[in-house]
């Protein structure tokens, strides 16, 4: 079974490439989507280029003309990402709360928290320096989760989408960028080999708890179907 | 090679750039905002060659003293001394630790650099209406949306260092003043990216059919 999966994530993904649409064919919109017979057109979002993506696809879909990839088959979604943001969730709040690094010279220990350093920054007045940490490590990793929860819990209850449910999404996706604990992750590395020459170096559970957060966190953003999960939030389909 | 491929913008469609509708044009003419997400809807990014230019001479300026002045300071037993990145890397190679030291080049000093050279490289190509290789072009601007963020690596570091190492007068490390030139030339750099259209380097060569 494991097996099969890594054959299946290890396939070339431009198995099916979906065919450009050609000119003369006119797309027809529906309302929801745009549909050419049983295929969904889209265009793609790097090159502009419509493309005729087959229906119920198992494979990675690309775009016929730059590569981008258009369309990825996720099966359980919803059920999956949703899973995982909880365990997130609480690796966040056991990151947040242990010591990540304690430092031992001379019989004396200095701990650390990722907010003790932020209000380290703080308190030295580099006040934009203390904000852009707490964004990246603390406010956008925190706003993505509780976001994806109040997406997906009304969607796996089987109940009408959240409130403004598309706007969060939409702001979920706006702020991927600048989440980034898998390069505080890569900061904590690099400042444990620097500092273990000078003193003794402890790390702590939220070294831990933080890695695993890491990896928790990306399994449940490529779990996710942001075509279905749009859709599925249209609120059109209800009116 | 798809000479017969249309693309939205000729069929008259204009795509939500957050959740991926396709909106036909003359049902929003005063009405630019997506009817499914709630964004606004645009037929390209709007002035992405200035804003980007804009955003790419700023990290320009600040790259400058983010090189130049001490991104730490130690203190130990009552001695200051400053450090700046490349300062940094040339100590840990000669302590011997050139994984340090390649991580914190490759992360503060290469992909900056690399990054803002793309971009203008990106840039001038869309502007002198270049037909080269598109397909790699673009390949080359998902690149640099993906690297940028793993410039922050010596921020954190320090913010790491920082918060650990105060033992009073024994010894102590204080932010420089680089380290926020540094963040700044990240953070304008990822605007920078974000505000390229990467669809600029295909509408040329449809112009050119």
């Amino acid at each position: 079974m494991i097996f099969h999966r890594i054959q299946q994530l290890l396939r070339k993904p431009n198995a099916a490439t979906p065919q450009p649409v050609p000119l003369e064919g006119s797309p027809l919109a529906s309302g929801l989507a745009l549909h050419i017979g049983s295929h969904t057109v889209i265009a793609c979002h790097d090159c502009d280029l419509l493309n005729r993506l087959p229906e119920g696809a198992t494979t990675t879909l690309l775009c016929a003309r730059c590569g981008a990839v258009l369309y990825q088959y996720k099966p359980n979604s919803i059920d999956r990402a949703l899973a995982l943001t909880l365990a997130a969730l609480i690796l966040f709040i056991l990151s947040n709360c242990f010591p990540f690094l304690a430092m031992k010279s001379g019989g004396f220990i200095q701990e650390t928290t990722l907010l003790t350093g932020i209000h380290e920054l703080w308190k030295q007045e580099l006040y934009g320096l203390a904000f852009l940490v707490l964004l990246t490590c603390v406010l956008v990793p925190l706003l993505q989760m509780l976001g994806l929860l109040y997406i997906l819990a009304p969607l796996k209850l089987g109940l009408r989408p959240a409130v403004q449910a598309a706007r969060v999404l939409r702001l979920v996706q706006e702020v991927a960028p600048w989440g980034m604990m898998e390069v505080f992750m890569m900061g904590i590395l690099v400042a444990l080999v620097k500092l273990g020459h000078m003193a003794t170096i402890i790390p702590g559970i939220s070294v831990f708890s933080f890695g695993a957060l890491i990896f928790i966190m990306a399994a449940a953003f490529s779990n996710l179907d942001p075509a279905l999960l749009w859709d599925r939030l249209d609120l059109r389909r209800y009116a | 090679m798809h000479k017969s491929a249309a693309t939205a913008r000729q069929m008259g469609l204009i795509t939500c750039h957050d959740c991926h509708l396709m909106i036909p044009e003359e049902q929003f003419q005063g009405h630019p905002h997506c009817p499914r997400c709630g964004a606004h809807l645009h037929q390209r990014k709007p002035n992405s060659l200035t804003r980007t230019w804009a955003l790419v001479w700023t990290a320009i300026i600040l790259i400058i003293p983010a090189n130049f002045l001490p991104m730490t300071i130690t203190t130990t037993l009552g001695a200051k001394q400053g450090d700046t990145i490349m300062s940094g890397v040339i100590y840990f190679m000669q302590t011997g630790s050139w994984e340090i030291a390649s991580v914190i080049f490759i992360a503060s000093i290469f992909v900056p650099f690399c990054k803002l050279l793309l971009l203008i490289f990106l840039l001038i190509s869309v502007q002198f209406k270049s037909s080269w290789r598109p397909k790699d072009r673009t390949a080359l601007y998902r690149l640099t949306e993906l690297v940028g963020r793993w410039s922050m690596v010596d921020i954190y570091v320090v913010t790491i260092l920082v918060a650990l190492v105060k033992l009073g007068a024994v010894a102590s490390i204080e932010a420089g003043p680089a380290a926020v030139y540094f963040a700044a030339v990240v953070v304008t750099t990822m605007f920078a990216a974000e505000s390229f259209d990467p669809r600029l380097i295909w509408d040329v060569i449809e112009e050119k059919i």
